[in-house]
């Protein structure tokens, strides 16, 4: 059978993908360039008897979700950069009480209310784990509203298997621009993973103990194992769950890395080299944290040049410096503020360490 | 032979770290009563809110959920929303409820959320050891108001806030009440608002809160016994005990024991 293409939003494919991956409850707040989301949201969650509240602030919304995820039901948020900031408070608490949850970045320009335009300068925030204390959030950063709606459904499932906070990455561009996507089928809301060896409700008849939810510990030695435990499953992830895409990369003159929509604009980059005789291979994370340090590293082994695009002031280079250790040429080529590289410019860019690199 | 006084089976019978002479026991105690009495043990959550209740899921026999500081309400939003026919409880302190979660108190109230916040009101930061409150009297003196609690400038620490009072203006607030653990006759007027406060919350109606006037023995830097005679001589004339607003349908008066 066919599947149905349908033209959408990348906000609009990201909240109809939550519904259809079993998301029972939405909170958001609005803020740019995130609105379609809450907005599409507010209109089709109701239709499906699921949980809709436009919260007084990104605090109270990312704490709806934290009571959502604490029974058990699969819950989001979204917003964008600074809205996620005051997020991290409850991201943090998320973590530390080990609950499931998905939230959405749409970043746009900082610091501070910056601009409303795409931007990846949020890469060390979401990457570092974001609020206080050691622990990380699963991200995943979609190039496309076809690949922003698979994700999100990828971000339930895996928030769900590793018991923690998962974020979908994107920015102003992937949640704006429209594009042909194939929805996800809807999942049985019945064989959804089952969460009842410790969520709260539901305690009748079971014959069970009461369930207590909470991130505090007050004994360090106990808080210190907690912690080397969460990170035990952390190092699970790392082997388990890395994503990314390489293209054109074996015997490339120049290995360009770039996530998200800095990705698309190096795919043609990538072109223009070629039409120039140049052969440039693309290297995409796709989940930032886990990031693909050993696939970088075994590239790395080409010795050939690499070149960073990014939209923030060099944040993701250093995770490609951390996988690259230092054996071949590590270039830069980044904008803010919500300014979006062009594929002439990354162009440019790769001619320039090519013809450096044949002297 | 019928058993007429006991533990009940939602208090776990274990020590608690709260200081002597502490109103927190008491209204455990109260809260414990009615949920066995209303046979609701295996279906009620309660949040444990940063403050020194935080330690209250050490001491109840049902679920619990402990928020960020002043979050409590927009947690408690989300929980009762999907467990609809839970006893959902939202315990709070006064800085977490008047202080740092004002926000999230007044929207969760106007949104007229059906779960029950139990408002401890002790005039002052218990866990952190004595600083003001929004709730602290005028001229009471704490550590970050050593020379009293002074609302004219350029002190301008502001005025003791009457939560059930400003809630009440709003149209998703159907129960508000203030009680006190003060003496025998307000500890059994309390227990009859926060039944009836329970009961309206498992009926379906809207927001309930009860605000409970508590002594802090530690942090007042006087005896347990001078610190209720100080809850009536100096907080009750400011803070009136009674049903603030009661907006529960005609003849909804539940179990409850009337007050006084």
């Amino acid at each position: 059978m066919k599947q149905k293409r349908v033209l959408m939003k990348g906000n609009e494919a990201i909240a109809e993908a939550a519904i259809r991956a079993g998301c029972g409850a939405y909170f958001g707040y609005p803020i740019t360039p995130q609105n379609e989301l809450i907005a599409w949201m507010a209109c089709h969650m109701p239709e499906h008897n699921r949980i809709f509240i436009q919260a007084e602030s990104e605090l109270a919304a990312i704490n709806m979700v934290y009571g959502a995820a604490c029974t058990g039901m699969r819950a989001m948020t979204s917003s964008s950069s600074p809205g996620i900031s005051l997020k991290q408070e409850g991201i943090s608490y998320a973590a530390g009480a080990d609950l499931p949850l998905v939230f959405v970045n749409m970043v746009r320009g900082g610091p501070g209310l910056g601009s409303i335009a795409p931007a990846q300068s949020d890469y060390f925030q979401s990457t570092r784990g974001g609020g206080h204390g050691d622990y990380h959030v699963i991200v995943l950063a979609p190039k496309s509203v076809q690949e922003a709606a698979d994700l999100t459904c990828l971000a339930f499932d895996l928030a769900d298997k590793w018991r923690m906070p998962a974020m979908i990455l994107g920015d102003g561009l992937i949640g704006q621009m429209m594009e042909g996507v194939v929805l996800p089928e809807y999942r049985d809301l019945s064989a959804l993973p089952d969460k009842s060896e410790w969520t709260v409700g539901g305690m009748k008849n079971s014959g069970r103990k009461p369930h207590r939810i909470s991130s505090i510990n007050l004994n360090p030695e106990e808080l210190e194992q907690q912690i080397r435990a969460r990170f035990e499953r952390y190092s699970r992830i790392e082997q388990e769950e890395v994503c990314f895409e390489e293209k054109n990369c074996d015997n490339a003159d120049i290995i360009l890395v770039a996530y998200g929509s800095c990705a698309r604009v190096c795919q043609g980059a990538v072109q223009l080299a070629a039409e120039a005789g140049i052969h440039a291979g693309l290297f995409r994370p796709v989940t930032l944290w886990p990031f693909p340090y050993k696939e970088l590293e075994r590239l790395a082994a080409s010795g050939r040049p690499v070149l960073v695009t990014e939209m923030s002031m060099g944040q993701m280079i250093q995770d490609v410096r951390l996988g690259v250790h230092d054996r071949v040429p590590v270039h830069l080529l980044s904008h803010a503020g919500g300014v979006i590289p062009t594929e002439e410019e990354v162009f440019d860019r790769i001619r320039q360490i090519v013809s450096e690199v044949k002297k | 032979m019928k058993k007429i006084y006991g533990q009940p089976e939602s208090l776990l019978p274990v020590q608690t770290k709260y200081c002597a002479g502490c109103g927190h026991g008491v209204v455990h105690r109260i809260i414990a009563e009615l949920v066995d009495e209303m046979n609701l043990r295996e279906k009620t959550v309660i949040t444990n809110p940063v403050g020194c209740a935080i330690w209250a899921d050490l001491y109840f026999n049902f679920d619990s959920v402990q928020p960020a500081h002043g979050r409590t309400p927009a947690v408690a939003t989300s929980l009762k929303r999907i467990l609809t026919d839970h006893l959902v409880i939202c315990y709070q302190g006064d800085g977490d409820l008047a202080a740092i979660g004002t926000a999230e108190t007044v929207h969760a109230a106007n949104r007229g959320e059906h779960f029950t916040t139990i408002f401890i009101n002790n005039a002052i930061y218990g866990m952190t050891g004595g600083q003001m409150a929004p709730t602290t009297l005028v001229h009471q003196k704490a550590t970050t108001a050593p020379h009293g609690r002074d609302p004219e400038f350029p002190a301008g620490m502001g005025y003791p806030i009457k939560v059930p009072e400003m809630l009440a203006t709003l149209g998703g607030t159907k129960y508000l009440a203030r009680g006190s653990v003060d003496t025998p006759g307000h500890i059994r007027a309390l227990k009859g608002y926060i039944r009836k406060a329970f009961e309206a919350q498992m009926a379906g109606y809207g927001f309930s809160m009860v605000e409970v006037l508590s002594p802090c023995p530690t942090n007042w830097g006087v005896t347990p016994e001078k610190a209720v005679t100080w809850i009536g001589e100096k907080m009750i004339p400011y803070y009136p005990l009674g049903e603030i607003k009661n907006e529960l349908p005609a003849g909804f008066e539940g179990k409850g024991e009337t007050a006084e």
